[in-house]
């Protein structure tokens, strides 16, 4: 009953408050601390040749990384172009079709790709598509990329899917929709802002993947035609740049991470203010 | 549990509403459905025990009784809408202008026996959107807006949404909603409309218009009715069953059955010493 | 138009189902077998992946066995290839990281679901998720020109000089090395351990903290005796997931490990991990054996974060649902 002991009860709780305050701003300036220095070191390396020249040759100063901006978005089109279907009608098949067996089974196999790791898709999508065709290849690289999206697209569908109220349903039943059309019409329509939200995280993700595209993708110093021949990204880019020894490329690193990094933040800030305003639900 | 049902009864039933037993009903009553028979369950327990009713042409049937007594269950049989339930099992049988609804196309039944659900449901589209959404999915050919606006009018919603026909649904009150929801199901012209406790998400004002209303579209319909409310079913109802854990125990000509209950389980119920 | 007596008819079971040819006209069947192909191709890409990765690695195996994980020479001109090395970095650089990374995320989360407002909890949240989608290859940028110079300069004089006896602490610092990719990983893997731990946090039943406050605990006693043990497993698993993340993890490793097969007890030394050899040497590997080898290491790493992962959902999984249980 000493307050003298009631009172170090007290200091102990609301220092270790503190520090936990400390902990959570800590970790939050991280990101600033990122942001501030990409913005300062990229800010100063960036401009117009950045984006619409090609890399110099090494040892002469300047250029730029428009064949990896392109390279980028081509493969990230290609990767969503197989991902997506994959992953979008995979789960429609989940939350509405399946019985108990299959779904599980796709689920299980949908969670175990999520966790794997990021360079061992990169040796699959070697093994699969660049040893039949033996070359490195804008497909490979957007083949591993593709199926990075899958198991976040099929699960985020079908959970999206399954929250749709069962009154939105059988509103559509009753009128005398099949039920293909029950999910064409009103399901889906329903649950698309959470599913482009998550196909939108999904693509910010696969966006900043180095290690699947560097055995698959490549890299290319020159403007690459196709989807067959070893292609440019932004993110295996800044890895080689970031890694040389000279400080040019070292600046065209920053610019480059600055690009990159304002893009995956756009998506995702886009994605989880404007898009996620959850599922539209008939108020009562 | 009582599984087999008194074999009298049952002919009572039938008796009572095809001959002209009672003062109400004094030519016979053309029946657009007609159940027999009719045993159902979900999984192991059974909820409905040998039913046999009629849902009489160009009238409302209503359907009451304590809840959990299977009249909502019932009423679902009749437009199949219990088969999202996988481990439902019907036996008996139920016929739509004498033929058999289980034998028919189930998207084809339900275009024919329209719902209305216990909570407004409209589709997260526009008004418009909403009442067209029948029409457009069974591939209707004729003009839409002609459809929407006669719709809307059956359904006394016309002259409060005719301005914004293009807006969100869901900007509407809740009685708007589920008067859409009714638009939205007779934009099919549905022969039979099933209607699940319609007003029990509603205040008394909408329920009022909704009553109305369920008055003026038996010109237009046979309408079949859940509802806990016995004194709505008294208003709108020209006849009346009366479930009781299963079974029905009483069905008859809403006025009959509401002053003189033949069972005395009725009664007790109608006058509140019951559930 | 309508019947007017009811035809008892003998009443049957009568199958609910519509025949196989009705639903084929509605298109339901045809749907159901067209996204039922798109969810068999992802269980086939799923077994593929594995499949490759094992019958690829099928030489070190038959070659080296078991002594494949044991052996610590990579030497690829004599064909001889051991992983010792890049194990031993992936789990030090990882170990690193949770040491770093845990105690720092539990208390952020800490503060995130019991202490913050709603609305600066949500905004934070909201921060720590933009900084969990930071590319790796950025962290890595950052490692190179901050964290390797900040090494070099402050980190290792301050450690060497008073510890410098402990063996984990000596030697010389090129500022590349096992500490600095597991602080870097740390950084990396800190979101993830918030955002899963408050969740976990979040899911504890309000009345278990109103019973430990009504007793006349502090409001740090509460949290920390009272809801943070009911939450354990749920932490734990989301340091398994931190885990798998920091194991499998290339980028950001790969440009500040220093790159060199060697085991060592400093920390300041330089050294390997398993997703960095594949990183640096996938594309130069001359020999199948070397390629293989490689793929072998791949298939290591496939397992180790395929147990981590599996056994953080479990953990997950079973908090939250004591917390719905207790709380339900």
């Amino acid at each position: 009953m000493s307050n003298g002991r009631l009172r170090w009860r007290k200091f102990v709780s609301n220092f270790m408050l503190a520090m936990t305050g400390v902990c959570a701003f800590v970790s939050v300036l991280v990101l600033f601390f990122i942001l501030g220095y990409l913005l300062f070191n990229g800010g100063t390396s960036i401009n117009w040749d950045f984006f619409t020249k090609l890399p110099k040759p090494v040892g002469e100063a300047g250029g730029g990384m428009a064949n990896a901006i392109v390279g980028s978005g081509k493969i990230l089109l290609l990767a969503s172009l197989m991902g997506v279907p994959i992953g979008f009608l995979g789960g429609i098949y989940l939350a509405e079709f399946s019985g108990k067996g299959m779904a599980s089974v796709v689920r299980y196999a949908a969670d175990l790709l999520n966790g794997v790791p990021s360079i061992v898709i990169g040796i699959f999508a070697y093994s699969l598509v660049v040893l039949p065709f033996k070359h490195f290849s804008a497909l490979a690289g957007a083949f591993a990329l593709g199926m990075m999206m899958i198991p976040i697209t099929l699960r985020s569908t079908e959970e999206f899917l399954k929250s749709v109220p069962r009154m939105l349903r059988e509103a559509a039943m009753a009128l005398g929709a099949s039920k293909w059309k029950t999910i064409v019409t009103v399901i889906v329509p329903a649950a698309y802002r959470g599913i482009m939200t998550a196909i939108l995280l999904a693509l910010a993700r696969v966006a900043g993947e180095t290690a699947p595209l560097l055995f698959t993708a490549f890299g290319n110093r020159f403007e690459s035609h196709g989807w067959s021949q070893p292609t440019a990204t932004l993110p295996v880019m800044i890895y080689t740049y970031a890694v040389s020894p000279y400080d040019d490329w070292h600046r065209q690193a920053w610019a480059a991470g600055l690009v990159l990094l304002g893009l995956v933040l756009i998506i995702n800030i886009l994605a989880r203010t404007i898009l996620s305003r959850g599922i539209a639900v008939p108020r009562s | 549990m009582q599984a087999s049902a008194k074999p009298e009864f049952s002919v009572n039933i039938v008796t009572n509403l095809t001959t002209p037993a009672s003062r109400e009903t004094s030519a016979a009553l053309p029946m657009r459905m007609t159940i027999s028979k009719l045993n159902f369950s979900y999984g192991p327990k059974q909820i409905l025990f040998d039913i046999n009713m009629g849902i009489a042409d160009k009238k409302v049937t209503a359907l009451i009784g304590p809840s959990g007594c299977g009249k909502s269950t019932l009423l679902r049989t009749l437009n199949r809408m219990y088969e999202t339930v996988s481990t439902s099992r019907l036996e008996g049988e139920i016929l739509l202008d004498g033929q058999d609804i289980l034998a028919q196309d189930v998207t084809a039944l339900r275009r024919r026996v329209g719902m209305v659900f216990q909570r407004p449901n409209p589709f997260p589209k526009s008004i418009f959107d909403n009442v067209a959404y029948g029409p457009r999915i069974n591939g209707y050919k004729g003009s839409l807006a002609d459809t929407v606006e006669k719709s809307l009018r059956h359904a006394a919603l016309w002259d409060e949404v005719k301005d914004h026909l293009h807006k969100s649904a869901y900007e509407l009150s809740g009685g708007q909603q589920q008067r859409l929801c009714i638009a939205r199901a007779l934009a099919v012209e549905p022969e039979v409309l099933l209607m699940d406790e319609p007003c029990s998400a509603l205040d008394p004002i909408s329920t009022a218009k909704i009553e109305e209303l369920m008055v003026e579209l038996k010109n237009l319909t046979t309408i079949a009715i859940v509802t806990h409310n016995m004194q709505q079913a008294a208003r709108v109802s020209d006849f009346t069953a009366f479930l009781l854990t299963g079974q029905i125990i009483e069905f008859s000509p809403t006025p009959h059955l509401f002053t003189t209950p033949s069972d005395p389980r009725t009664e007790a119920y109608i006058t509140g010493r019951f559930g | 138009m309508a019947t007017t007596t009811t035809t008892l008819k003998g009443a049957g079971p009568v199958s609910g189902s519509r025949s196989f040819f009705l639903k084929l006209r509605d298109g339901d069947e045809i749907a159901r077998l067209v996204t039922l192909v798109f969810a068999t191709t992802v269980v086939l890409i799923t077994a593929a992946l594995v499949w490759e990765l094992w019958i690829n690695s099928a030489l070190p195996r038959q070659k080296f066995g078991f002594h494949f994980f044991v052996t610590s020479v990579w030497d690829p001109i004599m064909d001889q290839f051991g992983a010792l090395p890049f194990i031993y970095g992936t789990m030090v650089t990882s170990a690193v990281a949770l040491l770093v990374a845990v105690p720092l995320g539990i208390g952020a989360a800490i503060f995130l679901a019991e202490l913050a407002p709603p609305r600066v909890s949500d905004t934070l949240q909201f921060f720590i998720d933009l900084l969990a989608a930071v590319p790796s290859v950025i962290y890595g940028l950052l490692g190179v020109f901050i964290v390797v110079p900040l090494m070099r300069t402050v980190i290792y004089p301050a450690l060497n000089k008073p510890f410098g006896y402990l063996p984990i602490f000596k030697g010389p610092s090129y500022g590349v090395g096992f500490m600095t990719a597991g602080i870097v990983l740390a950084i990396m893997v800190i979101p993830y351990i918030i955002s899963v731990s408050r969740e976990v946090l979040l899911s504890v039943p309000r009345d278990q903290r109103e019973a430990a406050l009504a007793l006349g605990s502090t409001r740090w006693e509460s949290t920390w005796k009272v809801v943070v043990p009911f939450a354990k497993t749920g932490i734990m698993g989301s340091i398994f997931l931190a885990l798998a993340r920091a194991l499998g993890e290339t980028m950001a490793v790969t440009m500040v490990i220093g790159n060199t097969p060697k085991i060592a007890a400093s920390l300041f030394a330089p050294g390997y991990s398993i997703a960095a050899v594949i990183a640096n040497e996938f594309t130069e590997a001359t020999g199948e054996l070397y390629l293989q080898s490689l793929i072998a290491l791949g298939l290591v790493l496939f397992l180790l974060t395929f147990i981590l992962n599996g056994l953080a959902r479990i953990l997950i999984v079973v908090t939250t649902q004591k917390g719905s249980e207790a709380g339900g």
